[in-house]
This record gives C-alpha cells, structure tokens and sequence, in this order.
C-alpha cells in the first residue's frame, strides 16, 4: 500500500513541480502541501491525470492555528473510486486570504465551502452562493475559530410577556468549565503554587 | 421561467408567477427537521434550496475542549438511527494515531454489531420510506424487528440508542453467551420478516408508480455530487468500503455487494433490502467466529481501562484507571482520516491530534451532507410529491447532517 504511495506521491511531484511544497505519507496516508494559487490547477490536474483519476470530493474543511502568520489550514479529501486510493490536499492560508473555490470542477464543493466560510470565516473566491450554512440566520462570529468560545456570545429563549423568542447576550450562573486534567509532570503551561521562586534562580 | 415574460399571454390566468412553497422544518417527510425552499412551476419544482443547520450543536466545537473518551458519546448522536457505526471510525481514528492492535475478539464484536446496525438503519430507511409514498404497514412492521435489535444494543452495552460500547482499542465489555444465542435465533427468524416486506412493496403497483424512474441518479451524478454508500451502488457501482478498503476483519467475511442498474429510488430501495440479507449473513458468520474465538475483547494499554479485577489488587491499576478517566489518555500528534462504511455511505472522522488528551480538529464526514446537497440537481423536473420519495431514499438523518 505504501509502496503504491509512494509512487503516486513521486509522479506527482515530478508531474507539478510548481505546485508541490511538500509531501508526506504517514499513517498510510499521502498528505501534499501545495500553495494557495496553484489549488485550481492542480486539483484538476489530480480530477484529469490517468494516474490519479480523484474524481470523487470526499472532503473540505480547516484547521485554524492562531499562532501562525499564515492561520489556516484548508483541507481537501480527494477519493479514486477506479484507482481505489485516496489524497490529502493542504493549503495555507492568512486570515484575509481568498481561496479559489474548486466548485466548477466538484459541484458538491459547494456545501462544503459554504462550511468552512461559515464555521472559520476564509472567503473562496468565484463560489456561486456564499451563504452560511449550519449557523442561526442572522449569526455572527466563525464559530470553529479557536478564539471563539465555545458558549458563544448570544443565547434566545422564550419570552413569555413579548410571546416570541427573544435574543440577549449569554448570561452564565458559573464560569464555563475548562478542567485542566494535564498532568503537572508533563505538559502543564502553568507553574504549580510554591515553584515560582524556582524560576528566579 | 418565471411567467412574466410571455409576452402572447392572452389573459390574465396566463400570466402565473412561479410559487415559492417551504416544505418542513416540521414535515413528516422531511426525516426530521429539514426545511426545503421549493421553487413550483405548477407541481413541477424549478429550484430547491435546502435550509440546514435547524439541529446544529456544535458537536464539532465541543469536541475541541473534551478528551478523547469523553467525546465517544458525541459519535452516538450523530446517526441516532445506527450509533456504533459511527463509533467505530471516531475509534479506528484514534487507533491508527496510537498504533494499537484490535484484539480478534473485539475486531468480530464490532463487526457483528456494525451490522446489527446497518440492518437498524435500512430497516427504518425501507419502511419509513414506504410510508413517505404512501403504506402504512412496513412501518409496524419494520419497527418491530427494530425493537427486537435495540434490545441487542441494550443486552451489550446497557443503552438502546446512545450506546458508547465501541471503545478505542476494542470493546467495552464482552457478550454473554445467551445473546449470541438469542442474535442468531433472530437471524433465522428475520428473513421472513423481510420476505413480508418484500412481498407488500416490491410488486406493489403504487409503490412502483412511487418510484420507479424517481431521483435517477447516473453515475457521473455520483462523482460529481460525492455521493457514498447506496446512493453508488443503485446507479451500478459496486463500490463498498468493506469490500474496496477493508477495515477490522471484512476482508474474511463472506457477503454479496447488491448494485442496481438504474439508479433510480426504486433500485435503492431494492439495494437497501437485499444489503439487510447479505447483513443477516455476516452476523451469522460473526457468532460463529466468535463461539470459536475466545478471548480479550481490549487491548489492554495505555489507552482502555485495567480489568476491574486487578483494579482491587493493584496499586498502579488504580492510578491508570483514575487518570484514564479524568486526564485521558494522550495522542501522539499527527493527523488521520478514518472512513467505514456507514450504512448511509461512507462516514469518515478526520482528526488532528497535537499530543494532549483532546483532539485539536476533529470533522466529522457525514455521507447525508453530500447527499443532501444534491436535492436541487436530482429533484428538479420532478413533481412535488415525488420530492418526498427522494428525501426518502437519499436516507437523510439530520443529526449526522447538522452535527
């Protein structure tokens, strides 16, 4: 299997030099950087090559990384049901970076991108209807960002002298509870009670 | 077309705008809580725009702050209609990440519960599909047989629907020798069942008139729309991921993979009723591997549990039995994509793991997504009523659609 991979992994380097940052296979998995302007032209060229024939869209999504000049991670599943293996697309992108939208060549891209602007804000360019998707009508804020909070900013209920739902900012009785379960020994970020003085040293 | 521009209209009557109709959120036929913007030429829909997100919670969200184990019941209700297979690709996920063996036995339980599964879903699927178009019987029908394996669910694990049995690295507890009994008394049994459901629809003029011909779906459609599972294999292609990309023990197993010729709602369903015999086969042929194989059902680890026995005697079984269930058990980092074939398609868990005990990303693939998606290019031209036979075999279930 790996094998196999490792083939593909090769005459696709060798047939998009340009395009092609880095590739890796791990866990039986082929995952292959490309940049952002090449996605178009290289996705097309993995949906047309005889070799690759991905012609199925398994999957679009993205992974923010706050830390990073360049935040997101943008994600693609690809699938050859005729060549039976699979690929992972990886794009990096900023915050305001357009990402050209692949729906002309997979319609079911649509649903897809509609998520991902959605849930992390990241624009695809030449997408024919750009709507949220899973979120409230009306909501605001990219949910999935990791500096979103996971109780969000507004909560509705029932109210029962107007005789509609109304929205207000969300009250919490107790602070929304991050246990640390980190073992101090390995991983913790912050300095147990009576080592400060130990850093001084 | 929207009417205004005839311009030889002669009366008033002619000049008809086009109607714009909302089909659910609270439609029977909608599988739960679907709202469809339909655009109606007289009964023939010009454009259908599918409103989701109505049962949106932020599983995807949640995920990020909770450990590993924590998260397995969250793979429950996304499909509330067959739980364990969504289970098995959140903990095949983390099992490639950690690099740890499924016992034998626990490999065979997951299969014949996966199946258990399958037959759960199309068995709902099938009949309430039927009562879209218009039978009532199959339902009462179906759902009794469904009683009887929900009551499977709950003699394994403790719970009809939210089972949370699958673990990573196995399952949670061994079967009891009577349930295998019973499960295969249940196999002798259900064929016949099927054989009167069969029997009320697949001559049955009406149901035909239903959906012979309805939702024809090519196979450039099936690449074009990413379409998985059924929605494949009544169009022809024989493509089935425990056949394709075998995971666990499939690749031993012994099953047919039923394709359809026409892709049309009527082949679906016929797929749908003979995966159900080939399911009943492989349960069969599950019991009898595991009456053969005794044996753990975990991979004892880092990752699962100590055995409660040596929890009384062992110090150091304690503390891992104590810090598995608060900490977690920690992923090394990396990324993975786990698919199974779900029995909607194929459900896929894409996790990025950065070495803590909570996954950083987790995406959950649903097949009903894409298949969803779809609505407006399979069900334009058609008729109204026919939207609801389409919903219908597409096999939506908005929990795994909406997450």
């Amino acid at each position: 299997m790996s094998e196999a991979l490792q083939e593909l992994a090769a005459q696709i380097e060798a047939k998009q030099p340009d395009a092609v940052s880095a590739s890796e296979i791990a866990l039986g998995e082929l995952t292959v950087t490309i940049g952002a302007s090449d996605l178009v032209g290289f996705v097309e060229y993995l949906k047309t090559d005889r070799a690759c024939q991905f012609t199925t869209l398994v999957d679009i999504t993205a992974v923010d990384h706050p830390e990073r000049e360049k935040r997101f991670d943008v994600v693609y599943h690809f699938l050859s049901m005729y060549r039976n293996h699979r690929i992972r697309v990886r794009i990096k992108v900023r915050e305001e970076t357009k990402v050209a939208s692949i729906t002309d060549l997979y319609p079911c891209a649509n649903w897809f991108e509609r998520e991902v602007f959605d849930m992390f804000g990241i624009l695809f360019s030449g997408h024919p209807d750009l709507r949220r998707i899973l979120t409230d009508y009306g909501f605001r804020g990219h949910p999935l960002r990791k500096d979103f909070p996971t109780t969000g900013y507004t909560e509705l209920r029932y109210d029962e002298e107007q005789k509609r739902v109304v929205y207000e900012p969300v009250k919490l009785v107790q602070e929304y509870r991050m246990f640390d379960f980190m073992s101090p020994w390995e991983g913790a970020e912050y300095i147990l009670p009576g080592d400060e003085k130990e850093g001084a040293k | 077309m929207d009417g205004t521009k005839f311009e030889d209209a002669q009366t008033g009557e002619q000049k008809i705008r086009n109607f714009n109709i909302n089909f659910g959120p609270q439609h029977p036929a909608a599988h739960g809580v679907l709202r469809l913007v339909l655009e109606l030429d007289g009964e023939i829909v010009e454009r259908c725009d599918p409103h989701i997100g109505l049962l949106h919670r932020g599983t995807e969200k949640l995920m990020e702050s909770r450990t590993y184990l924590q998260n397995l019941p969250y793979l429950d209700r996304l499909d509330y209609v067959a739980p364990m297979n969504q289970e098995h690709a959140w903990c095949l996920a983390i099992e490639r990440l950690t690099g740890t063996p499924v016992p034998r036995r626990g490999q065979l339980i997951r299969v014949l519960y996966s199946e258990i599964g399958r037959v759960l879903s199309h068995l709902l699927n099938v009949t309430t599909q039927a009562m879209d178009v218009g039978a009532l019987t199959p339902p009462l029908w179906g759902f009794e047989e469904r009683e009887k394996l929900m009551i499977f669910y709950e003699r394994a694990c403790g719970a009809r629907l939210h089972a949370a049995y699958f673990r990573p690295g196995g399952v949670h507890q061994d079967l009891p020798e009577e349930l295998l009994d019973d499960i295969e008394e249940w196999c002798g049994t259900f064929p016949a069942v099927l054989d009167d459901i069969d029997e009320l629809l697949t001559e049955n003029r009406v149901f035909k008139q239903r959906n012979v011909d309805i939702g024809v779906v090519s196979e450039q459609d099936v690449l074009d729309w990413g379409f998985s599972g059924v929605m494949v294999r009544g169009s022809g292609l024989a493509w089935d991921l425990r056949r394709a990309q075998p995971y666990e023990c499939y690749d031993e197993f012994e099953f047919k993979v039923p394709v359809g010729k026409n892709g049309d709602c009527f082949d679906r369903y016929l797929c749908r009723m003979a995966e159900m015999r080939e399911s009943v086969k492989i349960i069969l042929q599950a019991i009898e591997k595991l009456r053969a194989e005794p044996g753990p059902v975990m991979a004892r680890g880092k990752i699962s549990p100590p055995e409660r026995t040596e929890m009384k005697t062992s110090m150091e079984a304690l503390i891992h039995h104590f810090k598995l269930y608060t900490e977690g058990f920690h992923v090394p980092p990396g990324e993975v994509y786990a698919a199974v074939e779900a029995p909607k398609g194929e459900f896929g868990v894409y996790m990025v793991a950065d070495g803590t005990n909570r996954p950083y990303r987790a995406k959950l693939r649903a097949p009903g997504f894409l298949h969803l998606q779809a609505m407006d290019h399979v069900a334009g031209g058609h008729q109204l009523a026919d939207v609801a036979a389409i919903i219908g075999t597409m096999d939506v279930v908005f929990g795994e659609i909406d997450r």
